[in-house]
């Protein structure tokens, strides 16, 4: 995973709530069997339409997704997350995302960050009134930056320590494998097993 | 102080606790499918790292499986594709593999309880939303995303936060016609699509108690359209009588020790909930959602909303962007509503039950002019007791379409889809714009409304028939 430390771009704003995670990646698009590609299926059915946030020429190139609340709800599909980084997306900004959504965000290196409500309609305002306007993500300082403006966030420092790190959690769970171990031998017996097939 | 039972359940699979980190969580069964999971067994391919317990892991094939013609080669060759990577995939790490053809192959959720390998007080995961299903058993179950698939193939674990625990209190007795859907519909549109969010849903209360295990797969099954990750019922009787004898139950002294143990399986009466909520389950009556998101869901008697009687800014938004894209007009009654194609399948009513319910209602009946109904069983052995009841014969004469087992139209992803501006009424679980297809409108139902409602034509209950 790569390392996220502070990032800066300019920003979309999407003005809805509730866009879930079949809008931000129709089930027919997550056919492929690799992380790749998935930019084609981002919000596929609202690209149609020309007037579109993101069809807009002034937000082309932006890498900071500025959403309504509750953002990702629905599936637990990773597409989602891989669509907006293939599409070139760093970081989502909402007042609240769906667990699973930012779980896989997480996981995968997006950073998902919360801000109150009013903070997300400033920002809305602020890059809609002038598009050019840089946005900075940082993660080290745990703010975001737009003109004159500081907006602090909150996260967890475990998660903070692991995407400033890059961190595979495979690898971190594996340094205890033992504890699994020994954890599998104190299972109860009557626990059941996949294999072998019983009918 | 005492445990609910989420934090019982917990506390038995925590591995490895150390501040400032979250709990290593061990995880009993892993089910897989094809959609979420080939990036998943690429990525351990890549590490070189082998599946750590192929003996708590199985597939089936669901998500992107057609319901005709299933003994032929799959049409869609990136369809195919996904399917053949599957298959590949647990040939090379040895993983058991249910797939199209086999009686055991299905919806994920619907597989997992008919093998009795989903038993109460374990944890289970799977790469799809769904998986809160499994809690009707008294089991900790939650959907995650492709890199914990990837996490829980290699380890067997993962590393999770404690959720809160908030106690879903379901009072009374429900009325002839009114079902476990309805309860679900009622408290999503009451704690809306983020109320549940960070928390575990315990169900309680004697409403929940009187439901069969297929009637609680139903509840749990949508907790995630709450927004919580896991709903839960605590195991008794129904549960213990539902597992017995299923392949995988535990057989003779196990049996007796695994009940000792799922006895415990309750919240202690003086354990602390988060939060806790009520229903009455005397005043419901059947629910339909009129929106684009399962919270926007009223009584089937109701008329679609007025978007201008909404206080909240956001929700007022949200509902008049709703009713444009369901093409409806405030103050309609919602039983006025024609209803193109009906669904009756999913992991949230497509067992057995489900049905039965419906054929009940359709028996001798014939199916609405211009209408067409799917019929999609969760999963082939559902669909061959089905036959051996004489279901698919009542079905066939209604005139609906008898289908094989899969996930089918509940998120079109195979080619069983509505076309743009197709209205249906559902038994799935989500109204999201398109997710039945690019354009269609899609009402989630219960399936005695369902059934009514293929009857009539329009939105309607067995009580209109």
């Amino acid at each position: 995973m790569e390392k996220f430390i502070t990032h800066t771009g300019t920003a979309i704003p999407l003005r809805r709530s509730n866009v879930d995670t079949d809008q931000i990646i129709p089930a027919v698009y997550l056919k492929r069997v690799t992380k790749s590609g998935f930019e084609d299926g981002l919000f596929a059915a609202w690209r149609n339409d020309p007037e579109f946030v993101l069809n807009k020429p002034e937000f082309q190139g932006a890498t900071v997704l500025v959403a309504g609340a509750d953002f990702g709800t629905g599936s637990s599909r990773e597409h989602a997350v891989w669509a907006l980084q293939n599409f070139g997306f760093k970081a989502v900004l909402s007042s609240r995302f769906a667990d699973i959504f930012r779980g896989n965000s997480q996981k995968a290196g997006l950073l998902t960050v919360v801000l109150p409500q009013e903070q997300i309609e400033a920002i809305w305002e602020a890059v809609e009134a002038d598009p050019k306007t840089q946005v900075t993500v940082d993660l080290e300082a745990k703010n975001v930056r737009y003109g004159s403006v500081t907006v602090p966030f909150a996260i967890d420092d475990y998660t903070r320590w692991r995407l400033m790190e890059g961190l595979d959690d495979i690898g971190l769970t594996l340094k205890n494998i033992d504890d699994v171990t020994a954890f599998e031998k104190k299972r109860p017996a009557f626990k059941p097993e996949t294999l072998p097939v019983r009918s | 102080m005492g445990k609910t039972l989420a934090e019982k359940i917990w506390a038995d699979h925590v591995v490895r606790s150390a501040e400032g980190e979250p709990d290593l969580l061990y995880i009993d069964l892993h089910l897989i499918h094809e959609v979420t999971s080939p990036q998943a067994f690429d990525g351990l391919r890549l590490a070189g790292r082998q599946v750590r317990r192929p003996d708590l892991t199985i597939a089936t094939e669901d998500h992107n499986v057609p319901t005709l013609n299933i003994d032929k080669p799959i049409a869609d060759p990136v369809s195919k594709l996904q399917v053949d990577t599957l298959r590949a995939n647990c040939k090379e790490f040895g993983v058991r593999i249910h797939s199209l053809g086999d009686a055991e192959q299905g919806i994920v959720h619907v597989v997992g309880p008919q093998l009795g390998i989903t038993q109460p007080g374990m944890t289970i995961v799977c790469g799809d939303s769904h998986t809160s299903t499994h809690g009707a058993f008294g089991a900790l179950a939650f959907g995650i995303g492709t890199s914990e698939v990837e996490h829980v193939l290699a380890t067997q674990t993962l590393p999770l936060i404690r959720p809160k625990t908030m106690a879903v209190n379901v009072t009374g007795k429900l009325k002839p016609g009114v079902t476990s859907k309805d309860i679900i519909l009622a408290i999503i549109a009451q704690i809306g699509t983020g109320g549940g969010q960070g928390y575990v849903l315990e169900y309680r209360g004697d409403a929940i108690k009187a439901l069969s295990m297929e009637g609680r797969m139903t509840i749990c099954n949508m907790s995630i359209e709450a927004g919580a990750r896991a709903g839960l019922i605590a195991p008794d009787e129904t549960t213990f009588e539902y597992v017995k004898n299923k392949p995988h139950a535990p057989q003779g002294a196990e049996w007796d020790a695994a009940v000792a143990y799922w006895e415990t399986l309750q919240s202690d009466a003086d354990a602390k909930f988060d939060k806790e909520i009520t229903l009455d389950a005397d005043a419901l009556e059947p629910f339909v959602t009129w929106g684009t998101n399962p919270g926007q869901g009223l009584p089937l008697n109701a008329n679609v909303p007025n978007p201008a009687d909404i206080a909240d800014a956001e929700e007022r938004g949200a509902a008049e962007r709703a009713l444009t894209y369901m093409g409806l007009t405030a103050g309609t009654p919602l039983k006025s509503l024609k209803v193109d194609t009906v669904f009756l399948g999913s992991c949230t009513n497509g067992r057995i039950e489900d049905l039965r319910a419906a054929a009940d209602v359709l028996k001798g009946k014939k199916i609405a002019p211009n209408t067409r109904m799917l019929v999609v069983p969760g999963s082939a052995r559902v669909r061959l007791q089905a036959e051996g009841e004489g279901l698919d014969t009542v079905f066939i004469d209604f005139g609906a379409e008898w289908r094989n087992a899969g996930c089918s139209m509940c998120l079109g992803m195979n080619p069983d889809q509505l076309t743009v501006g197709e209205r249906s009424a559902s038994t799935s679980n989500r109204n999201f714009e398109g997710r039945q297809g690019k354009g269609g409108r899609t009402h989630l139902v219960s399936p005695l409304v369902a059934a009514a409602t293929a009857i009539r034509g329009t939105l309607s209950s067995p009580a209109d028939l």
